[in-house]
């Protein structure tokens, strides 16, 4: 017995959820000790800035533990909710946007190994009827990127749209990497089907 | 031993869920001609398969420690009584199995009654009013059921092509139990006469899956002398289990 699903539609351009946890983008405090920041710009295939879009991640904690009680080894103890390993970031007029977090652990691939440290992230906006799945990598993981089996079904030109990679903009911000989305184009992201 | 809903054993494995792919036109295509933003906004390169792991079967649980009573009524959130007709949304969430989606949130937001959103970037001569934010959550229950207290918003205007109207809908949005499950979409209304010129609603391919987004008229839930009542149901992908092999040492 299956159900056909409610279907996808647009958020459009007036979603105004105001979440009131973690504050959004801020998957933990700002100033916490190991924080990483996340930063990007979402544009579209003409390489304009995607102003009413809202980009989420979910996440492993450092230990590459869930905060789910799905998790098959266990689930993180509830007292862990400071970490809750999910951020939401509307995007700016520029199409910016930003995620502070901590960076996830190695989380096992279900069959023996390991996959790279990795980031799921949901792209939403007015003009898309459903989200777009992709994942934030880092670029100063290579040796755990190689072995990744995700990383590894994706063609090798591709691979770079979907690292973080350390970024300088000139603030100083510990633990800064860049990582921008493109809907289409030359440097178009790597989407995911799952 | 048998695979268990909850506990996830198989075999006298661990085992993970996996979540069903829906069907072909049950969602809308990314690349809508009728939609003309979905030009720019879809990716024109393949989707590369991404095999469910732990990161996917896994999603957030929010919410249960922030939810105020207030938060499920929109009309009861401001000083005074916000216009318009008042109205009871109310369904269960489910999946595809069958299988009620207890205690995940459910976010909505939609026009006033007179189809005006309270938003910086909307620009619509419509009135705003000083008593509606249009801004609602809640958790589902023990049976996956929900219920909010609203108002029955405003069709309105948008820039999609000429004369183009938005019938009157409400938004939702759902996190299920997994970030496979995530799932945001429009409720709209029964005879609603803009819904056959809606391209975003017409976007659905499949006929029967289409008329999933719109509610049922409750005569037996409106309540007397108060409010009307449409009943929404909402069907998230369903789970299967799979085993799962711990990282060799
Ligand atoms: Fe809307």
């Amino acid at each position: 017995m299956s159900e056909l699903l409610t279907p996808s539609q647009t958020v459009g351009p007036y979603f105004s959820m105001r979440l009131p946890w973690a504050g959004g983008p801020y998957v933990v405090p700002e100033g916490t000790e190991g924080a990483i920041t996340i930063v990007g710009r979402l544009t579209d295939g003409a390489g304009d800035p995607i102003p009413d879009g809202l980009i989420e991640t979910w996440q492993a904690n450092p230990a590459g533990r869930f905060a789910h009680p799905d998790d098959p080894r266990g689930p993180v103890p509830w007292g862990d909710k400071a970490f809750r390993g999910f951020g939401r970031s509307e995007t700016a007029h520029d199409g910016t946007f930003k995620i502070v977090t901590l960076k996830p652990g190695p989380v096992p691939d279900g069959a023996g190994g390991n996959q790279a440290p990795h980031i799921d992230v949901s792209v939403f906006s007015r003009g898309m009827l459903d989200r777009s799945v992709t994942r934030i990598y880092f670029s100063d993981e290579e040796t755990a990127n190689a072995a990744d089996p995700v990383l590894a079904q994706v063609p090798a030109g591709r691979r770079a749209t979907l690292l973080a990679t350390p970024y300088d903009d000139g603030t100083a911000t510990p633990g800064l990497y860049r990582f921008d989305i493109r809907m289409q184009g030359d440097q178009e992201t790597v989407f995911f089907d799952m | 031993m048998t695979v268990s809903d909850q506990g996830l054993v198989l075999s006298g494995k661990l085992a993970l869920p996996e979540y069903a792919k829906p069907q072909p036109g049950n969602h809308p295509p990314l690349d809508f001609e009728g939609y003309k933003s979905t030009r720019l906004r879809h990716p024109k390169q393949p989707l590369v398969l991404l095999p469910q792991r732990l990161t996917e079967v896994t999603g957030p649980l929010l919410g249960d420690d922030v939810i105020t009573m207030t938060d499920a009524d929109l009309t009861t959130q401001k000083p005074g009584e916000p216009q318009g007709q008042r109205i009871i949304v109310f369904g269960q969430v489910r999946d595809s199995g069958g299988r009620p989606v207890p205690d995940t949130l459910i976010e909505i937001w939609q026009a006033n009654a007179a189809g005006r959103y309270l938003h910086a970037r909307e620009h619509h001569p419509a009135p705003i009013d000083p008593n509606f934010d249009g801004v609602g959550r809640c958790i589902t229950d023990q049976g996956g059921r929900y219920r909010f207290i609203t108002i029955q918003p405003g069709a309105y205007p948008w820039g999609n092509h000429y004369n183009a109207w938005r019938p009157a809908h409400i938004h939702l949005s759902l996190f299920g139990r997994a970030f496979t499950q995530r799932l945001v979409t429009q409720m709209y209304f029964p005879g609603d006469p803009l819904l056959k010129y809606d391209p975003i609603y017409n976007s659905v391919t499949d006929e029967k899956a289409k008329v999933r987004m719109i509610s049922e008229f409750s005569l037996e839930d409106t309540q007397p002398e108060w409010a009307l009542a449409y009943k929404f149901d909402i069907v998230l992908r369903g789970r299967n289990a799979t085993v799962f092999e711990e990282p060799h040492a």
